[in-house]
């Protein structure tokens, strides 16, 4: 089957972790992580949360709780994050001793390798150098530290009309998995209400790629047999 | 009394892997477990979208000893995996729900939904067939009609008793993001279906359209903060259902209000405790079910760490929490980091809402009863489930010095998830899936 590795989105993503949580959880060794949460974030936090947001991205169609759930978090995370405090690619000694620390000190490397690449590409994408307008229901002030150094703005992943991960800005963060072709005008009907207008349909529906074109072509000739498990009843 | 009914569970019944871990297929991992109304049926749903049906043996005299023991009834593919063309995406066969139908004649109608396709299935039984028709032969060859010479009528012959499962109605192609919850409405014609952003309301009899009822997704995406996590039909008022939301929200809607209920005419959030704050607030309050009690009085929701019971008619706080695993409190991030944080823990009422049950790891499971405030943990094993023994409780050392018998945190097994449990609509039968075991436990004291 084609995309075979786009299924089982959670295990896949479990076996890509490069952290070695086995480990973790049973060396009784380690302290625990603070009860009391601390009021900056470690980067190594916030490194993570990049991590699994953009591991969640990369599914072709992402788990949308757990993307929407990762991307508050970051949010919390990144607001908390005071203005002055750097965020260089290898993630300064951290403030409090936190467990996380502890196990991600050991694939900085790779981590602050893959952070270094997604800034590169970002520094790409425009919009990078506008301020951020600040979210209406963020919290903590002071978040909008704006384009002024540019590290920052590229980190500044999330606000509402800077640059993101993907080509197209945050909206393809969700416009990627939308198709409203899907939606209503096939259901809009007399006593049906159609639905609320949907984002702006400059998304255009994935092609089909010459291997997947010769792939459907040869189940309808028949040259493929597709696979039918015993049907229902037996 | 009503302490003892949540010590002694015993006589387990076990279906699964026979093998251990390394041999269990992702396949069978079970994803959903429910009773029908008599409670004598069980339905199971697994990853490869097969549905496995249990039932109870009729207690007999001659068999004391059968205690209405469940045993496999049928088994059927209801979902199969398929691919979306036009997005390039693999729909998993995984069901995610099973929902019965009151019972209305001999055949039995349940709905289960993988994530974009719901449908309606229909097991009949089958113990007779007909003999001696005029124009086939009873290897069903047609009989040439010019040698028919007399005509007979065709009897009924007693055969082995067949169970067929059918598909009745497919509702398809009204869900463009995961199907989560599914609800079959107390007017028994109608259901919902729920997924992130919408919930859908449908007819029975109807597989071509449906009316959509509740619609969160924002014009602009990038707004997008909050999802649908679970919904359900009042268990008496058909106008009143409820949706539940990754931000720990629920919403309570009657849909005679207006068609299009965007509007809730209750708002159910118990405000953050400043003391507990962290990054993973939102995380854990992420509720991950919502059922209401059998009576309609109450509701109960689960998130990460507790049970909240809620009365309908107090929107500003609980009336109850029950701690799951507080001791998992200190470890939410390492549990953020593997992902435990995200799972979608269920929980289920007992018949006469005087206990609730819900999952948790090392296989472990809770049950609260709520008028004595007594909780006990239990553990679905095959190592601890000895046929007559009761349940032995469990307790996890949380700090200090570890007794005998006792687990520490740090060696609780986290890929032993308990998410699906059931209770019997009447009696005391539990129902609880671990990984691709199905335990079922039965009371001791009849």
């Amino acid at each position: 089957m084609l995309s075979k590795g786009l299924k089982r989105k959670r295990e896949e993503e479990e076996e890509k972790e490069p952290l070695a949580v086995d480990a973790w959880w049973l060396d009784p060794g380690h302290a625990s992580v603070a009860q009391a949460p601390p009021a900056v974030a470690s980067s190594s936090l916030f490194d993570l949360s990049v991590l699994k947001l953009h591991h969640s991205l990369q599914q072709s169609e992402p788990d949308l709780r757990h993307l929407v759930l990762v991307v508050n978090t970051l949010r919390r995370i990144q607001a908390s994050m005071a203005p002055a405090a750097a965020l260089p690619p290898v993630p300064s000694p951290p403030a409090a001793p936190s467990v996380a620390d502890n196990l991600l000190a050991s694939s900085d490397a790779a981590l602050s390798a893959s952070m270094a690449s997604l800034l590169e590409d970002l520094s790409h994408i425009e919009g990078l150098s506008q301020a951020p307008q600040p979210l209406a229901d963020e919290g903590p002030p002071g978040r909008g530290i704006g384009g002024a150094a540019p590290s920052l703005g590229a980190l500044d992943l999330l606000g509402p009309a800077t640059g993101c991960l993907l080509d197209d800005g945050l909206e393809g963060l969700f416009e990627d998995i939308d198709t409203s072709m899907y939606d209503n005008e096939l259901w809009a009907s007399e006593g049906l209400k159609p639905g609320p207008e949907d984002g702006p349909g400059k998304e255009e529906a994935p092609e089909l790629d010459e291997a997947e074109l010769d792939y459907l072509m040869d189940v309808l000739v028949g040259t493929q047999a597709l696979e039918r498990p015993p049907g229902p009843g037996r | 009394g009503r302490v003892k009914e949540m010590n002694t569970y015993a006589w387990p019944t076990v279906f699964g892997g026979a093998g251990g871990e390394s041999e269990r297929t992702r396949a069978d991992i079970i994803s959903t477990v429910e009773f029908n109304y008599s409670g004598d049926l069980l339905a199971t749903g697994d990853k490869g979208g097969r549905v496995v049906i249990f039932q109870r043996e009729q207690e007999n005299k001659s068999r004391p000893h059968s205690r209405g023991e469940y045993n496999v009834y049928s088994t059927f593919q209801s979902h199969e995996p398929e691919f979306d063309y036009l997005k390039s995406l693999e729909i998993e066969e995984k069901i995610n729900k099973i929902r019965w139908l009151p019972q209305q004649n001999a055949a039995h109608f349940l709905l289960s939904t993988n994530d974009k396709t719901i449908k309606l299935w229909k097991i009949s039984e089958r113990d007779k067939r007909a003999e001696g028709y005029n124009l086939k032969d009873e290897d069903g060859r047609l009989r040439d009609p010019f040698r028919i010479t007399a005509l007979r009528v065709p009897i009924l012959k007693p055969m082995d008793l067949m169970v067929e499962a059918s598909p009745r109605r497919i509702f398809a192609n009204a869900h463009t993001y995961h199907i989560n919850s599914i609800s079959v409405n107390s007017d028994h014609e109608t259901y919902l279906s729920a997924d992130d952003l919408r919930i859908n309301l449908w007819h029975l009899e109807i597989t071509d359209r449906s009316f959509n009822i509740v619609d969160i997704k924002p014009a602009n995406m990038e707004e997008l903060t909050e999802v649908i996590t679970a919904a359900e039909f009042h268990p008496h008022q058909c106008n009143v259902f409820v949706y539940s939301s990754s931000k720990g929200t629920i919403r309570l809607c009657d849909m005679r209000s207006s068609a299009l209920c965007d509007r809730h005419s209750k708002f159910f959030e118990e405000p953050e405790d400043p003391s507990s704050r962290s990054f993973f607030s939102e995380i854990i309050s992420s509720i991950s079910d919502v059922k209401f009690s059998h009576s309609g009085r109450y509701m109960m929701t689960r998130d990460y760490l507790s049970v909240k019971v809620w009365d309908l008619n107090m929107e500003s706080r609980p009336v109850e929490t029950h701690q799951v695993h507080e001791y998992l409190r200190s470890k939410l991030c390492s549990l953020y980091e593997n992902d435990c944080i995200f799972d979608k823990f269920e929980c289920c009422w007992n018949g006469s809402d005087s206990a609730i049950m819900t999952g948790s790891y090392n296989n472990f499971f809770r049950m609260f009863d709520r008028d004595t405030r007594r909780d006990v943990t239990l553990e679905a094993s095959r190592e601890s489930s000895k046929p007559r023994a009761s349940l032995k409780p469990r307790k996890v050392c949380t700090g200090g010095k570890r007794k005998k018998d006792e687990i520490s945190v740090d060696s609780l097994d986290f890929n032993k998830k308990i998410l699906h449990t059931a209770w019997h609509p009447a009696d005391n039968v539990i129902a609880v899936a671990a990984t691709n075991n199905l335990y079922i436990f039965q009371d001791k004291i009849n």
